[in-house]
């Protein structure tokens, strides 16, 4: 038997995916960004709605440039961790600029997002405590529960109340409680309502990791995400984030202003055994940092193209999540109908992520598109008229 | 509380009956995952709801010792016995 046998479900899902010829959707190559908002794709100009590259980011020339400056003053990486082999001024000024954009005392950068959730989750909530997580939480929360050894329990998505009673079942026993949220949800783009969370949190005395990696440098006046937007920053204990989505870059971090953050550096497994952020990419995002401060009206733009994003699609009689955020999903009822559409609009110029259930909340598969503040608004218009050519051919438009 | 495992097994039954696409010939030793052909999201979101008609929060890490309705049952009997 080959050690692969266990995978011939997975085999055959991914040739049905394939039967009728269209391409492999995790096989997509983008062989050149042309600018943030078009990537040449199969020889192709086409137009990029499945990134997480919300503020255009990515392909900031000030990033670049800094980018470059770092690796000429500072070499390619640091090969190692740094508790094993020691942190870098870079790291300590990276740190210190997220505490003041944060205005939070603590701050800890970690190589990825997916390293931050695993990493300030697993040490945060030990043996003895209980986790709560939204049950449409990211993978990277759910493998944090378990890379740790606390008591993880689910509540209804986005539902306060239910958390409160799942809460209220766990009075008296001993341990601390660690409610996780996340700030968008990155396969519907909805928002969680953090102004009630907070209110169960004050009331049960549990703490609050908010996972804001879709959300800072969208909501919020100063982009700090919706623990800002809904004015609770202060119930908000913990905020993890990543580098990877509004900043363009690649890594992640916590911050807080709990002293014993710092403690965690100690027994924080993904933290400790894996090496640390390179200087170019610490450069890049402090760049990147500046510009999502200095530049409110991106944030701005950002709203407006995801207001015209989900209206027009709407408007095209598909059927989207209830909210206009950046993160703007198609929700299709059929698998086979999915990857036809797909493939559909990668052949008429048009870039979206396509997910899969059970990714996916309530099994939909999802046509997930996302917006940034760089695209035109000619190029949104162009996007909902493919989609609405699609839909048109495949006669699956409801009547509008 | 006066729960038995035959009770909330019978209870978990009936609701799973509910569900149109589960096999009618269920009973408290069929196996959750491949009898039901539930997947790892399924069997979370179905707990969810037994969770609420009797009132306890089982943990995540409790379900990967649990292969069948009746074991399901065990495990909640223990842990209202436990509150
Ligand atoms: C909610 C959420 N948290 C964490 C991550 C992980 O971030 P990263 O891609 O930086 O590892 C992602 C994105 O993948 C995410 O969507």
């Amino acid at each position: 038997m080959s050690i692969f046998s266990k995978y011939e479900g997975l085999a055959s899902a991914l040739s049905a995916v394939t039967a009728g010829g269209g391409r492999n959707p995790f096989n997509v190559v983008i062989e050149k960004p042309i600018s943030s908002t078009v990537g040449l794709i199969e020889g192709r100009e086409t137009l990029l709605f499945g990134t997480n590259n919300y503020l255009g980011l990515s392909q900031s020339p000030a990033a670049i440039e800094a980018a470059v400056d770092a690796v000429r003053a500072y070499g390619v990486g640091t090969t190692g961790s740094r508790i094993a082999n020691g942190t870098q001024g870079l790291h300590r000024q990276l740190e210190e600029r997220l505490c003041a954009f944060f205005r939070r005392r603590h701050c800890m950068v970690f190589s990825t997002g997916y390293q931050a959730n695993l990493g300030t989750i697993s040490a945060l909530a030990g043996k003895d405590d209980y986790l709560l997580l939204d049950a449409d939480s990211h993978a990277s929360i759910y493998d944090g529960s378990r890379l740790g050894h606390a008591q993880v329990i689910r509540f209804r998505h986005n539902d306060a109340d239910d958390l409160h009673k799942r809460l209220r079942r766990l009075e008296g026993t001993p341990g601390s409680k660690l409610i996780v949220v996340e700030g968008i949800y990155s396969m519907m783009g909805d928002v969680v309502p953090m102004a009630e969370f907070a209110a169960v949190k004050r009331e049960t005395g549990a703490w609050l990791l908010a996972d804001e990696a879709h959300s800072v440098g969208v909501m919020g006046e100063h982009g700090r995400g919706v623990a800002e937007a809904d004015g609770v920053e202060d119930d908000v204990d913990f905020v993890v984030g990543t580098f990877s989505k509004s900043l363009g870059t690649v890594g992640g971090y916590c911050v807080s202003n709990h002293d014993g953050l710092d403690l965690i550096r100690l027994c924080s497994r993904p933290y400790m055994f894996t090496a640390s952020l390179p200087p170019e990419v610490i450069a890049a995002t402090m760049a990147a940092l500046t510009e999502l401060e200095n530049r409110p009206e991106l944030r701005v733009r950002l709203m407006d193209n995801a207001r015209r994003l989900h209206a027009g699609l709407q408007a095209a009689g598909l059927r989207t999540g209830p909210q206009a955020s950046p993160v703007v999903s198609v929700i299709l009822d059929d698998v086979a109908v999915a990857v036809a559409f797909w493939n559909r609009l990668l052949d008429l110029g048009v870039y979206v992520n396509l997910s899969l259930p059970p990714a996916t909340p309530d099994q939909h598969p999802l046509l997930r598109t996302s917006v940034m503040a760089t695209h035109t608004p000619e190029q949104i218009d162009r996007a909902v008229e493919i989609f609405a050519v699609v839909a048109g051919e495949m006669g699956i438009n409801r009547a509008a | 509380m006066s729960e038995t495992v035959a009770s909330v097994s019978a209870l978990i039954v009936k609701t799973l009956l509910a569900n149109p696409k589960v096999p009618r010939d269920i009973n408290g030793s069929s196996k959750i995952v491949e009898d039901l052909a539930f997947d790892s999201l399924a069997v979370m979101n179905f707990v969810m709801e037994i969770e609420d008609t009797l009132d306890v929060s089982v943990p995540l890490d409790r379900l990967a010792d649990i292969r069948t309705i009746d074991d399901l049952a065990a495990c909640i009997v223990s842990l209202k016995q436990a509150s």
